[in-house]
């Protein structure tokens, strides 16, 4: 049985218009991105699907996503104005609706971003009411919400590694809420996705990116 | 003893057992099982409520015409209208409910209460009620805590959204949740309130959800004005002790029964009832995207 609702999921959320699978929940999305690439991008290519595809215009998820790229909140007064401020910031943006990707959510979307040298690959889907489920990224399968704080890892693929991080994050109080690993092949990258009921120290972070046959770490906080 | 909202009769027989207002279980359901202090639950509810109290104004100050051009200032011209067809109370209430949904359909900042397609009778009911009977911000806060919970008992036995239920889902529970709130703020008891909920749920079922070209306005942005109405008459047959006959629990299971025996296309899928109209089909070429790649069956990513 799903949890019970809040006070604040019936008066609420405050969001921007005009609708919360179109418009907050694309925001996320984009916040997800963002958080990824620590930072705005320079260069994006957004994919809408399925009924996004013929929709994304008229909802104005087209300035959602760039809002949430840009690291705006769902209740952010210039989503409205996304394009234009996405326009001043110099960011090159690209729209592509693809219809008929049946083994897809209907509104799923699928973001390519790169600032500097950095580059990320990210997929969500809208689920409605806000509530949105990266099930990608950089190549990696994934399902996470972004509700919660959520640690994404890139290891080698080696004995050990998920028992050795899990218990560096016991050592920093962190209650592991949902974990998912993916690799590449054996002995290749392995991605490791862990939600957390709060965060951990900065200084554990560190610790588990010097680790020598860790790739990187990138810790999200929740989008909200 | 776990307060859950399973149905309004036991949320009744909880306050008449401990000697509760009717909003106070739904505050100590929100500390209790949702771990939020007290003091948080009412700023988060007087940050909802001015932020509909601001969507109302903005409505009426900055330009409100979508992008599809179908919405196009109707709340400021309500507003304005040197016609007064009942009262200018009324015509304020209807003026207010389209002016926030107004803003939710024209990409400005709103309360989803419960959803964003209904989110313009709140602010309609609920600024029209302060204003007209001179309420406090403190009561607002226990208006909205007994509005959610009226919204919180129709989830969990009905549905409260467009796809599920249709627009009775919607449009229909915030509607009910206003009635609700303006006869427990002018203070009726709680089986008046409950009528009130029960009456509202009445004449708002069988409502399916049939939106032009998909988009959040024609008709939700009228039928914001027009259960925003309802939650008025509602309340004044509940609160002049008028019964609902068929009690409030039964109403919403029929609103239950009613979403899930209503066939797919009413239901926020736009291809039933005015989406499928000559003219929402029309306006729905004229604004959807329709040069659109389509891909091999084989490719996932």
């Amino acid at each position: 049985m799903a949890e019970r609702s809040s006070v604040f999921d019936m008066i609420g959320p405050v969001m921007i218009g005009p609708s919360s699978s179109h418009t907050a929940g694309v925001v996320r999305i984009g916040l997800v991105a963002h958080l990824l690439l620590n930072s705005a991008p320079e260069k994006c290519t957004v994919t809408f699907y399925n009924s996004f595809a013929t929709t994304f215009e008229g909802h104005g998820s087209d300035r959602a996503i760039l809002a949430g790229l840009m690291g705006m909140p769902t209740d952010d007064n210039r989503i409205k104005t996304a394009l234009d401020v996405a326009k001043e910031r110099g960011i090159a943006y690209q729209f592509k609706p693809v219809g008929n990707a049946s083994t897809m959510h209907p509104n799923t979307i699928k973001i390519h971003a790169t600032s500097g040298d950095r580059s990320i690959e990210v997929t969500g889907q809208s689920l409605g009411g806000g509530v949105i489920c990266i099930v990608n990224v950089n190549g990696f399968t994934c399902n996470f919400s972004a509700g919660t704080d959520t640690l994404i890892i890139e290891a080698d693929d080696v004995k050990g590694s998920i028992a050795f991080i899990a218990d560096v994050l016991s050592a920093d109080d962190c209650n592991i809420a949902t974990m998912s690993c993916n690799r590449r092949g054996k002995a290749d990258i392995a991605c490791l996705v862990i939600e957390i009921d709060s965060p951990p120290r900065d200084i554990t972070i560190q610790y588990l990116q010097h680790l020598t046959w860790v790739r990187s770490v990138n810790h999200l906080k929740s989008v909200r | 003893m776990a307060i859950l909202f399973d149905d309004f009769k036991s949320w009744k027989a909880y306050c008449a057992d401990n000697n509760l207002a009717l909003y106070e279980p739904v505050l100590e359901y929100e500390t209790t099982q949702k771990g939020h202090a007290h003091q948080d639950i009412t700023d988060g509810l007087l940050r909802a409520w001015q932020v509909m109290k601001e969507a109302v104004q903005t409505g009426f100050t900055e330009d409100m015409k979508s992008r599809s051009g179908m919405i196009d200032n109707g709340g400021k011209k309500v507003k304005n209208s040197p016609i007064t067809v009942l009262s200018p109370e009324f015509q304020m209430l209807v003026a207010r409910a389209l002016s926030a949904k107004e803003v939710n359909a024209c990409m400005g900042r709103i309360v989803a209460a419960p959803t964003a397609g209904a989110s313009g009778i709140l602010p309609g009911v609920l600024v029209t009620l302060q204003e007209l009977h001179q309420i406090d911000d403190t009561k607002m806060v226990e208006c909205l805590l007994v509005a959610a919970g009226i919204a919180l008992i129709i989830e969990q036995n009905a549905s409260l959204a467009g796809a599920v239920g249709g627009c009775q889902a919607e449009t229909g529970s915030a509607a009910a949740m206003g009635s609700g709130a303006i006869v427990y703020a002018l203070g009726g008891n709680v089986t008046q309130v409950f009528n009130a909920v029960a009456i509202t749920i009445q004449c708002m079922l069988g409502l399916v959800c049939d939106p032009v070209a998909g988009l959040v306005e024609v008709p939700c942005v009228v039928r914001n004005a027009s259960a925003a109405a309802i939650a008025y008459s509602s309340a004044q047959i509940a609160i002049s002790n008028v019964d609902s006959v068929i009690p409030v629990d039964e109403c919403v299971s029929a609103m239950g029964e009613i979403g899930q025996s209503m066939e797919s296309r009413y239901k926020e899928t736009a291809l039933g009832g005015l989406a499928a109209t000559l003219t929402g089909n029309a306006i729905a070429k004229k604004v959807l995207i329709h040069d659109i790649e389509i891909i091999d069956e084989g490719e996932t990513t």
